[in-house]
């Protein structure tokens, strides 16, 4: 499989990531390269086989429903960017058009 | 309005907020309504490093609300991360489940009078709410967005049904079938305007006699059950009219513009969401166990449908009165707990429908935050089941228990308001009456029978309400016709 | 000898017996740090809370009361959290970010009387094999300064191995721990996946990461991860298995052990010097009553394309909390919501950061799931049920660390195959969740050290300790 400049852009869109022409070029080429490696994979049949999403089989790690007080609104807000009367502040959503 | 050529497919997504005391992956609390950012941890903060742990009692909850809906419960779920980046998401992820739910296949039949309309549910899964972001302007005042932590992990079942729905009523009935079922359950609060149920729908219409599906659309922000109902009128009738013009249906997101009465396509530049979805590396599989199976389904409380039987039958009810009276699991228990101590059932009901619930209504409160135990009312209704007071009497010492707190025996003895029966006490009101209407007794005489009701009334007002009505009529007509 | 290139053994010996103060100790190596501060290795250094800590710790010590790491100072890859100090993971988009708690591992590290002297350099979010791509600059090789310290721990390995500091914590996603552990000559060990908790360890991909030790010496080691493994209710992923006394696995024989030399491991590509001494320390356990035999791990070919498939796609998710919303860095101008996500994220990152998160990105993206993220899964599966069926048959394999020693700064910085491919004797180690430790066995005609690598069983790292101690007292380099 390979993959084009556009599908490149198209994945930097999801990810929230800008590239410039050039980078984008040496994106894909990489891309291509280490797709083509991967590719390597096809070789084995795994029609049959479970994937493994844990390692270890470990199941129903759960807490108790009990709530416990957690970081205060100043403490919450101590990294942010920007934060505005005990909110946090974004620029807002590009009007819809 | 729908034309006949046309029958409406609609399918159901609903968000139900669980009333857990904790979040859903973290210990901060789940309740509604607190000061910006103060119910926050690092966890629901998203900070880096943290790790998710889930609530248990969530896992409970899908379980009581999958055996409750016929669901097929997953003996194997698995979290998953549905990716998508939003102010109100912290981690740029909503953990969810995906190919794993809860709970599968399952079926809700609505009772729509003349016959039951059975909608299959597709999944119930679990997921965390997001935040809240403010983009008003009136409300932030400049160009920014801001955003309220506090929500953010609240647990959330989302359950979706099958296109089995057929017209805008029935999917309000099938709201208020399924916010009477949570509430029953004691999973959610059932409060559509403080969004603790969301419903989203999706709709398509297709010719009458075809099976297969038209293009839908899909509505959101419907904040009530008339709002869920009037979209989807107006959407029958904007699809009708587009598809009868031979325009398409273009497969969008609309919102319900409640002041417009109008849905409104949500177009947006943003190409279509790829969510990326995988199974959570961070959360281990819950595996269900027929043990747990049973036990969630020993505790489930009784059903409103199967209560509503048993009321019939045991009670001896009318079905109306079985019906209002489960309604609310709270007003069923209340009605049960006097039901079971006194004599006449139909009394009980009569007054749990009646009184009872006009003071909701009026105090727009709960019952259980009314001041009435359940043995206020049987005493009451005790007291006239004794002939101790009547009928007109108990109501005014009803409300009085509800100002008061009071027990009614201690009212009625306080105010002395037990029942004249006493022949002597009312013959003497009666003499008094008969002797201060000279005229009107004549006119008795002379064959006006409707002065009877005059009568009574005077001498019940003479004994301050409280002679025995039966008595004074008896008493009455033998006076008059005796002399 | 200088007293920081002393193990903690013997540190704690003279701390016992008064021949040494903790605030002595600080002081000597807050001066090596000084002193070789151009390796580089250290992001944040914590002078006068290791001081002050310090005199508590003596304190304790007269008082009888110290804790098992009582004076051991340590350093923490800046990578795991410690409240009220910049968490960096060595990336520019978490500027300023000063976590409001504290990770588990630091937790038992501070329970234990441990004194953390800084946060250590590594690539950018533990991305790498060679502690290059750190915002903060390349750490330097201590035997070489020409040369790269391994990664993505490097920034421990090289103050462990600098007397820098007496231990460090790593992390360990396909061999971070390990490989710089071999290319500066220290003992590193990647635990059982769930034997130490995560919890405060900012997530590369969340299924293979795993915190260990650096040390000098393998009892150093066994005693670090004696005091952060264990339970923890704040990790879904950490098991609730009893932690024994590693201790007791130290200075024992290896006679009767059965050790497994799997054949994939010493084919192409593999430095032939690194084969000799490897085969020198198989000699020398046969020596000694151990019985070697040849395994066969037949999948081992694909470990690396499902690792960078699954490792990819679970960083991709784990790094959309940098969004520059509520911490670290927003970029300064963005004029609405997509601008701020797009710039933060675009100037925040480093270029090997972006480029895993696009692939990672592209493996879980519609249409390509199946093919890419499902596959890698499936063939994780096959890997894992070859060493499941190997180590049934033997005690602990025994395999290179890396295929190299320590290459040149930007030898392989422009070709990211190259540099993933460095990772082939690690990564299959953390697909299949196993405990592995790195020991420097030899060093190769440059002076380079060698590191020899030993896997066990799931939760076997007595087993690890037990034949690499023996290794260590018998194979002087």
């Amino acid at each position: 499989m390979s993959i084009s400049i556009h599908k490149v852009e198209k994945i930097a869109r999801l990810a929230k990531l800008s590239f410039s022409q050039k980078e984008k070029e040496n994106f894909t080429d990489q891309f291509n390269q280490i797709l083509t490696f991967m590719e390597k994979l096809n070789e084995l049949d795994t029609e049959t086989v479970e994937p493994t999403t844990h390692v270890l089989d470990l199941q129903n790690a759960m807490r108790g429903d009990t709530s416990k007080t957690g970081l205060s609104q100043d403490e919450a807000l101590d990294n942010a960017p920007r934060s505005k009367s005990g909110f946090f502040s974004v620029p807002k959503v590009l009007d819809k058009q | 309005m729908t034309n006949v050529n046309y029958e409406p497919i609609i399918g159901l997504e609903i968000h139900i907020q669980l009333l857990t005391r904790s979040k859903i992956f973290c210990s901060c609390s789940a309740q509604f309504g607190g000061v910006p950012n103060t119910q926050v941890c690092p966890v629901c903060l998203g900070m880096p490093g943290v790790l998710p742990v889930l609530n248990q009692n969530v896992v409970e909850y899908a379980l009581k609300l999958g055996l409750a809906t016929d669901c097929e419960i997953n003996p194997r779920a698995q979290f998953a991360r549905k990716n998508y980046f939003y102010p109100d998401l912290p981690k740029g992820y909503q953990i969810s489940q995906f190919e794993q739910p809860f709970c599968q296949n399952g079926k809700i039949d609505i009772e729509m009078g003349d016959f039951v309309r059975s909608v299959r549910l597709t999944r119930i899964h679990a997921e965390e709410d997001a935040g809240k972001s403010m983009h008003a302007e009136a409300y932030v005042g400049t160009d920014e967005t801001l955003v309220d932590v506090n929500r953010c992990g609240v647990p959330l079942l989302e359950l979706v049904t099958e296109p089995d729905i057929r017209s805008p009523e029935e999917a309000a009935f099938f709201l208020i079938h399924l916010r009477q079922l949570v509430r029953y359950l004691g999973i959610c609060d059932g409060n559509m305007e403080e969004a603790s149920l969301r419903c989203d729908a999706n709709i398509s219409l297709r010719p009458r006699g075809e099976t297969g599906l038209g293009t839908k659309t899909e509505l959101k922000n419907m904040n009530s059950f008339s709002h869920v109902e009037s979209a989807l009128n107006y959407e029958i009738s904007r699809q009708y009219q587009m598809l009868s013009s031979g325009e398409k249906i273009e497969q969008e997101t609309r919102m319900w513009n409640v002041d417009r009465g109008i849905t409104e396509s949500m177009r947006s530049k943003e190409f279509s969401h790829d969510y990326r979805y995988f199974p959570d590396p961070d959360l281990v599989p819950v595996v269900v166990d027929d043990d747990w199976i049973e036990r969630v389904r020993r505790d489930l409380p009784e059903l409103p449908l199967q209560r509503k039987k048993r009321f019939i039958k045991e009670y001896a009810l009318p079905e109306y009165d079985a019906k209002i009276l489960t309604e609310d699991r709270a007003i069923a228990d209340f009605f049960e707990a006097v039901a079971i101590k006194v004599k006449d059932k139909k009394a009980a009901s009569n007054w749990v429908m009646g009184e009872v619930l006009r003071c909701l209504k009026e105090k727009k409160c709960n019952i259980d935050e009314l001041r009435l135990e359940a043995d206020s009312l049987v005493e009451i209704i005790q007291l006239i089941e004794s002939g101790t007071i009547n009928s007109k009497i108990a109501k005014s010492v009803f409300n009085d228990v509800i100002e008061s707190g009071d027990s009614p025996k201690k009212i009625v003895k306080e105010k002395g308001l037990m029942q004249i029966t006493d022949h002597d006490a009312i013959e003497k009101a009666i003499d008094q009456v008969l002797q201060a209407h000279p005229d009107e007794v004549d006119a008795f005489r002379g064959g006006k029978d409707k002065l009877m009701g005059f009568f009574v009334g005077q001498v019940m007002r003479a004994t301050d309400g409280k002679a025995n009505p039966k008595s004074v009529n008896v008493l009455i007509r033998k006076k008059l016709s005796g002399s | 000898m200088h007293l920081t290139e002393l193990a903690y053994t013997q540190l704690r010996r003279k701390l016992d017996r008064s021949e040494l103060s903790c605030e002595k100790l600080v002081d000597l190596y807050i001066e090596n740090i000084h002193e070789q501060e151009s390796l580089n290795a250290y992001i944040t250094v914590f002078e006068d809370n290791a001081r002050q800590r310090a005199i508590e710790i003596d304190n304790r010590i007269a008082g009888g009361q110290a804790g098992m790491l009582a004076g051991m100072v340590v350093a923490i890859k800046d990578n795991i959290v410690m409240k009220g100090v910049p968490t960096t993971c060595g990336s520019k988009i978490l500027s300023n970010f000063v976590p409001p708690y504290d990770a588990t591992v630091i937790r038992k590290l501070l329970e234990q009387d441990a004194i953390l002297i800084g946060k250590t350099n590594l690539d950018e979010f533990a991305m790498g094999s060679s502690t290059e791509t750190s915002n903060f600059g390349a750490t330097r090789n201590p035997h070489d300064a020409d040369r790269v310290p391994g990664g993505s721990s490097g920034g421990s390995a090289s103050a462990v191995a600098a007397g820098l500091c007496c231990g460090a914590l790593g992390s360990d996603t396909g061999g971070s721990i390990r490989q710089p552990a071999s290319f500066c000559g220290v003992v590193g060990l990647k635990p059982t996946y769930g034997r130490v908790s995560r919890f405060g360890l900012v997530a590369f991909a969340s299924s293979l990461d795993q915190i260990g030790p650096l040390s000098q010496t393998v009892s150093d080691n066994a005693l670090l991860l004696k005091s952060i493994a264990g339970y923890d209710p704040n990790d879904s992923t950490c098991a609730n298995v009893a932690v024994p006394d590693y201790g007791s696995f130290l200075q024992q024989e290896v006679r009767g052990l059965k050790i497994g030399k799997p054949v994939e491991y010493f084919s192409q590509g593999l430095d032939p010097e690194i084969n000799r001494a490897i085969e020198n320390v198989l000699e020398s356990l046969a020596r000694r009553g151990a019985e070697i035999v040849e395994v066969s791990l037949p999948n081992l070919e694909y470990a690396i394309s499902a690792y960078y498939i699954i490792a990819t796609a679970e960083a991709s998710s784990n790094l959309e909390r940098f969004d520059g919303a509520r911490y670290g860095f927003r970029s300064a101008g963005a004029k609405n919501l997509e601008e701020m996500y797009v710039k933060s994220r675009s100037e925040g990152f480093g270029p090997e950061v972006k480029r895993r998160i696009m692939l990672g990105t592209f493996v879980l993206s519609s249409g390509y799931y199946d093919a890419y993220y499902r596959k890698a899964m499936q063939v994780r599966t096959l890997i894992k049920n070859d060493f499941d069926r190997v180590l049934e048959q033997v005690d602990c394999l025994i395999t290179p660390t890396s295929p190299t020693t320590a290459f040149k700064l930007e030898e392989k910085l422009d070709d990211p195959l190259q540099m993933y491919l460095s990772d082939i004797y690690t990564v299959s180690v953390n697909l299949a969740g196993l405990p592995a430790l790195s020991l420097p066995c030899a060093k190769d005609h440059q002076g380079l050290p060698v590191g020899i690598q030993f896997i066990a069983k799931p939760f076997d790292e007595g087993m690890l300790f037990r034949i690499a101690d023996h290794v260590e007292g018998n194979h002087t380099c």
